[in-house]
């Protein structure tokens, strides 16, 4: 048919109009919507299929992040970071995402996943490099497969959806693991790589730790969405929503679509509804967008407390257990306080270092410069 | 990179490109292709034509229509192991991009201390002179070469054309490939004069020798150059043409001697003059040749308006003429 034949071009009397072909949806949306309410176990009789071994580890690593956390906010108020994006109340998060995984997967944290990385296994002074300011990441991201700590938000989204198509496409069983915040799922990146993923079914877990705000900003002002876990379904892929300071349910929630995803599953969303205990960063003053009441309430939904009362119930956990558990964290603290007091030993030379695999002309005359200002100082 | 190795010499811009990613991808399986309709369709300018059906539709891939999900994704491919070559459609669409470009793809080297290098090839049809709407004719190279931790590279001819692009794709690291689509098809850009050899990444070339004056350039503009050189002989001016070929690194050695040698340098690029490419390399000649130079370095440039509509963009374009009425302001008769 030309355009001079289209019904409507001339004076056709042959049209007969009829309904268009039939349309079906690509897939079904049901079983890809998330639950009304919160998944949860802590304090459920879904509690009572706990693995006590693992348990007991998610137990210690709390106790340790938690310590991480207070060290850390303690280090910035002594001036040896910049700035620490604390986790409190978020624990839970940040480790059951380190332990999720297996050790060939790839970690994609957020700004804010410290944590998450150092319980990954990196060393806690390499995490705090960044924050630190003495290199931008400074780790190698192969050693722990823990890609860079990423501060422009949702970024590192489309990476993880890449590296891990990457590794389907060579044959490797590698899941990724992308952690963003609520306001980060705002941004084009993340609809770009939850896209990506759902098209290509890439072995992604995306993980929203909605922790209430994006510094100031609520969720209410964020998202108009009933939850975020409900974006999911318009890409095609299950959204699930679960009790982010319930260690035993994140970790749940997260190992079902870590499965999902190595077995050729495709990405899932997950968001996990907790709460930022602490401002934003140490430059944030909280009181001036949100009261007191609130944070108690989260406060007697505390991620460290609601495991220890649960294990401790249920006798999977005992005094001894919790007293070892403070002492592994104190010990811990103890080293990154020694650590992070002694200054840093810097060469400014390094900045010219690792820019291009080969130094460009004009970066070896600035190089030369640098030194001869260098030498001139030390004279 | 030897021309030799060009079994069957392509004759077009477009069919060197094409060549040098089919052979990049038989001789390593970790380079992939992928952008929007650069599959079945093998690209709206047919550079990827073939590719997919070669070697299948997991190495040579269409993606959904997201620019920064394509870069971004081609860092985490990168990140494992693998050696994208990324088309972005157009010059102004890669500016969706750009927070992937800037925030990542330039930094990943220097943000891991070495360790995690980013061996991606973006390619970028760029520049005017084919009658484009809005945001198909754009010279963005001045973002690309402001960004540390990029290189950027034109060729201009069909052997610089397949030896850049497999000299970008080998490259360790990020490559931004500018291509003149005004020359995909032309042949014209060949300068029968010019060395046969393509000695790789941050190396200029003279296409023209000359004693006079020499005309620096790259990309689209180098015909242009070639012409204007060929008219300045009627005016009795013997005018050398300078091909940068790569923008960054910037072979300034090439060009400090050729402007010592002649004394009188003009710059011509396609690119906005204010803050453009031009600016950095008269700054450079003059820092370097002050006491050799007959004359101030000119440049010869895009206007600085935002890209022109087809029917005005010859006015905007750098011409012949206006090559030349630079030229005559060298001060011949010093
Ligand atoms: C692209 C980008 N825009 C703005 C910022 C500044 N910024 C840093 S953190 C933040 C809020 C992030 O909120 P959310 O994603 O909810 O994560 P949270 O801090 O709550 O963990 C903003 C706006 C940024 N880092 N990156």
């Amino acid at each position: 048919m030309t355009v001079q034949e289209l019904p409507g071009a001339g004076a056709s009397s042959s049209y007969r109009p009829t309904p268009p072909p039939a349309w079906r949806p690509r897939k079904d949306a049901a079983p890809l919507l998330p639950d009304p309410e919160p998944y949860r176990v802590l304090g459920t009789p879904a509690a009572e299929k706990l693995d006590p071994e693992l348990m007991r580890r998610c137990h210690a690593e709390l106790v340790r992040g938690r310590r991480y956390n207070a060290q850390a906010t303690a280090l910035t108020r002594q001036g040896r970071l910049a700035v620490y994006p604390s986790t409190v109340g978020q624990e839970a998060c940040e480790i059951a995402a380190a332990l999720v995984l297996e050790e060939q997967d790839w970690l994609f944290p957020s700004y804010r996943d410290t944590l998450a990385a150092v319980a990954r296994g990196l060393d806690p002074v390499q995490a705090l490099t960044l924050l630190r300011g003495d290199w931008h990441t400074g780790y190698d991201p192969h050693e722990h497969r823990i890609a860079p700590l990423c501060t422009p938000l949702a970024t590192q989204l489309p990476h993880a959806v890449g590296l891990a198509h990457a590794a389907r496409l060579r044959g490797d069983d590698v899941v990724a693991l992308a952690m963003v915040g609520d306001g980060g799922t705002s941004e084009g990146d993340f609809h770009e790589a939850l896209n990506f993923a759902a098209v290509w079914q890439a072995p992604v877990v995306f993980l929203v730790q909605n922790n209430g705000f994006a510094i100031s900003v609520p969720l209410a002002k964020q998202t108009a969405a009933p939850t975020l876990a409900h974006k999911a379904v318009g890409y095609g892929m299950p959204g699930r929503l679960v009790d982010g300071n319930d260690v035993a349910a994140v970790y749940e929630v997260l190992a079902e679509a870590v499965a999902r995803a190595r077995s050729g599953g495709g990405p899932t969303l997950i968001e996990a509804v907790t709460y930022r205990i602490e401002a934003h960063t140490n430059a944030d003053d909280a009181t001036r967008y949100r009261g007191d009441a609130e944070v108690e309430a989260w406060l007697a939904h505390d991620p460290v407390q609601l495991l220890e009362h649960e294990l401790t119930a249920r006798g999977i956990l005992d005094e001894s257990d919790i007293r070892a558990a403070k002492e592994a964290a104190e010990t811990m603290a103890a080293a990154l306080r020694e650590q992070m007091n002694a200054d840093p030993v810097l060469n400014p030379m390094d900045l010219f270092e690792h820019v291009y695999a080969e130094q460009t002309g004009y970066l070896r005359e600035q190089a030369a410069m640098l030194r001869a200002e260098l030498e001139a100082e030390t004279e | 990179m030897a021309v030799s190795q060009l079994a069957a010499k392509p004759a077009t811009m477009a069919q060197a490109l094409t060549r040098a990613m089919r052979d990049a991808m038989a001789e390593d399986p970790t380079v992939h292709v992928m952008g929007e309709d650069v599959g079945t369709l093998g690209g709206v300018f047919r550079i990827t034509d073939g590719l997919a059906k070669e070697f299948g539709e997991d190495r040579c891939t269409d993606t959904p229509l997201a620019e920064a999900g394509i870069l971004g994704a081609a860092v985490g491919m990168a990140m494992y192991g693998l050696r994208p070559v990324v088309e972005m459609q157009f010059d102004a669409f890669a500016y969706p991009a750009f927070e992937q470009l800037i925030s990542h793809v330039a930094r990943m080297r220097n943000r891991t201390r070495g360790a995690m290098p980013l061996p991606i090839t973006i390619r970028v049809p760029y520049g005017g002179g084919i009658g484009g709407v809005e945001h198909h004719s754009d010279s963005s190279e001045a973002y690309y070469v402001a960004t540390p931790g990029l290189t950027v590279v034109t060729p201009a001819t069909v052997e610089d054309a397949y030896g850049l692009l497999r000299a970008s794709i080998a490259s360790d690291d990020p490559v931004v490939f500018l291509e003149p689509k005004r020359l995909y098809w032309s042949k014209a850009a060949w300068s029968p004069d010019a060395p046969a050899e393509v000695p790789g990444i941050g190396r200029a070339v003279v296409r023209r020798p000359g004693t006079g004056a020499t005309l620096i350039t790259y990309g689209p503009s180098l015909p242009v150059c070639l012409e204007a050189a060929e008219a300045a002989r009627e005016e009795g001016w013997d005018l050398e043409v300078l091909d940068l070929r790569s923008l960054v690194p910037f072979d300034e050695e090439t060009v400090v001697a050729a402007v010592r040698r002649t004394g009188r340098a003009v710059v011509v690029h396609e690119a906005n003059g204010f803050g453009g490419p031009g600016a950095e390399i008269a700054a450079r000649i003059t820092e370097r040749c002050f006491h050799h130079l007959e004359a101030p370095v000119l440049r010869v440039t895009g206007l600085d308006i935002p890209y022109p509509p087809p029917m005005l963009e010859k006015h905007h374009l750098p011409g012949v003429d206006r090559i030349l009425d630079a030229v005559a302001r060298l001060q011949w008769e010093n």
